[in-house]
């Protein structure tokens, strides 16, 4: 096994002192454009909360709100007891940002991307060249130290992302989309680091598309959608009980899907037709009715997931705005 | 020493710059020194004396002030300009306890510092030309790297308030290009119509010329000071002015 950075560890938490995040009734208007509209959550000690909502739901903003990028409109933010943005420098020593985009030093080896970024933290040298080797050890990139960062692949320069954001010993790790764009391969190995991370006790903001990331990796998620949070919960809590226990997809002609919807009604299940498909998301166990299924064209049975909980959250249409 | 954290982002620059130093050098000091040899060398046999100087010694400290403006500001506008946008070095530097200040500090004393080690590496090639900086020249280069973070702070700001690289162009042609004519770098102030002249006197860049020949050949000429305290201010005045505009662009 890999060696591990060294633990987040702190000493036991006076009363209060186990909430990371705070946030109370914060607000943005971008002109008369509400973004996020009187929101309220806290994070907790070695927590992993994450943080959905289709695009411009009000993610982002909210994130940047807490790194003090985007002035708030409205309402109080606390990390760790500091009053952002008053005490935001403070604060931002003990964060560490896996940003959405790409902002590593092109012209720098990934030794040199590290070192650079732990002057901006005043961590002395020697210190420094240590946690960086440690890093660089833990995310399998020691052997590409001397490396220039456009010789990297995708996932070696997420990694190389999530080694800068820990350079500082973070006691928060705030991650925006870490796994966008990678394949399998890649995405897992991050994944295992960050469950290393998290049985460490590092507390984490997560925010991604992949809803099997989030469901993987999330004690508790938060679903925002036009600036409002819509859900908050346990992922399998909220599964079950805003969604069911199983769904069926089943495709056929409407007068087919008509006369199944009817015979779904005996059992304790929502529906909802879309196109030339019907979805339902059973309450307790329908396998009883399968064999009304045998003469359709294609259908399966699946347990309900994080994916169904946000369509039935925030709907079906495109979020372009 | 909390307000020199800016001096990161400083060493960040010089680490990079260190990997790309022959191209930056020759490109900050080809111009100046082409339009020497040009100028110098070439119009100048034909020209009188001007103020006792041959008209390579007239030329050659204006073109020192010109090659510390180039550098500065070009600097902090494509350099810079590629940090916010396409490398998002700022977004990554905010992330840290560093602030919007120093990031505006680092940039523009980096962009000085480019600019004052071209200015260093042209007086040092002086004497091929056959001129002869005083000693006095020693007391030219605070003012030159004055001058260079002055360049820088007007670079930055028009980093700022730029949407694209073309926009640039502005600055150069309706800028800098003018401020290289027309600051007494190529002809004297003197021989302008009197009322012309306050115009020509007051643009930013004739004081660090007049105060460049003086201090390079060591003969000094009122008033030398207020021209010192007049660029001073102007510089306080521009770096202020890109603090507040990169806060603008950077926070939403």
């Amino acid at each position: 096994m890999t060696p591990v950075p060294s633990p987040t560890q702190t000493a036991a938490p006076a009363a209060g002192d186990d909430i990371i995040v705070q946030v109370s009734g914060l607000s943005k208007f971008f002109g008369s454009r509400c973004a996020v509209d009187n929101i309220s959550f806290a994070v907790r000690q070695g927590e992993c909360l994450g943080f959905l909502g289709p695009n411009g739901a009000g993610k982002t903003t909210t994130i940047n709100m807490l790194l003090g990028l985007v002035a708030k409109s409205g309402g109080a933010m606390q990390v760790m007891q500091l009053d952002i943005p008053r005490q935001q420098q403070a604060a931002k020593r003990l964060i560490g940002v896996v940003p959405q985009a790409d902002s590593l030093d092109p012209d720098l080896t990934v030794e040199e991307n590290l070192l650079t970024y732990a002057s901006y933290f005043n961590i002395a040298g020697r210190t420094a060249r240590a946690r960086t080797a440690e890093l660089l050890d833990f995310f399998a990139l020691a052997n590409r130290r001397q490396e220039i960062i456009e010789h990297l692949s995708g996932g070696q320069r997420r990694r190389l992302l999530l080694a800068r954001a820990l350079i500082n010993e973070p006691r928060l790790l705030i991650l925006d989309e870490p796994t966008v764009g990678l394949d399998p391969q890649a995405r897992h190995l991050i994944w295992e680091r960050l469950e290393i991370l998290q049985q460490q006790g590092t507390t984490m903001l997560l925010t991604s598309h992949y809803l099997d990331e989030v469901e993987h990796l999330s004690n508790r998620v938060l679903i925002l959608d036009h600036g409002s949070i819509v859900a908050q919960g346990a992922p399998s809590q909220l599964i079950k009980e805003l969604v069911g226990t199983e769904v069926f997809v089943i495709e056929g002609t409407a007068a087919e899907l008509n006369a199944l919807e009817k015979s779904f009604k005996q059992c304790n299940a929502a529906m909802e037709r879309v196109n030339d498909r019907l979805y339902v998301y059973t309450q307790e166990d329908c396998s009883r009715l399968e064999s009304l299924l045998k003469n359709s064209r294609s259908w399966l049975r699946r347990p309900a997931s994080l994916e169904d909980l946000f369509i039935q959250l925030t709907g079906r249409s495109l979020r372009e705005s | 020493m909390n307000y020199l954290r800016f001096r990161t982002l400083w060493l960040r620059n010089s680490r990079v710059w260190r990997k790309h130093i022959m191209a930056t050098l020759i490109g900050n000091l080809g111009q100046p020194l082409l339009f020497l040899l040009a100028m110098g060398f070439g119009l100048g046999q034909q020209m009188q004396t001007i103020d006792g100087l041959t008209y390579l010694q007239f030329l050659a400290p204006g073109l020192v002030t010109s090659s510390v403006m180039y550098s500065a500001a070009f600097e902090t506008t494509y350099g810079s300009y590629t940090r916010l946008s396409l490398q998002k070095t700022y977004e990554a530097i905010l992330m840290t306890p560093l602030g919007i200040t120093d990031i505006a500090l680092g940039e523009i004393c980096w962009g000085a510092s480019k600019g004052l080690l071209s200015a260093i590496i042209m007086l040092a090639m002086l004497p091929l030309f056959g001129v002869w900086p005083s000693v006095w020249t020693l007391a030219l280069l605070p003012v030159l790297f004055m001058s260079g973070l002055f360049f820088a702070a007007c670079g930055l700001i028009m980093t700022s308030m730029a949407s694209n690289y073309e926009f640039f162009n502005y600055f150069i042609s309706l800028i800098l290009t003018p401020l290289f004519l027309f600051s007494g770098i190529f002809f004297p102030l003197q021989t302008i119509a009197p009322r012309a002249r306050i115009f020509f006197e007051l643009l930013p860049l004739t004081p660090i010329v007049s105060l460049s020949r003086m201090l390079c050949y060591g003969q000094f000429q009122e008033p030398w000071l207020l021209k010192i305290i007049g660029s001073l201010l102007l510089t306080l005045l521009a770096c202020w002015l890109s603090v507040i505009l990169l806060r603008r662009r950077l926070i939403q």
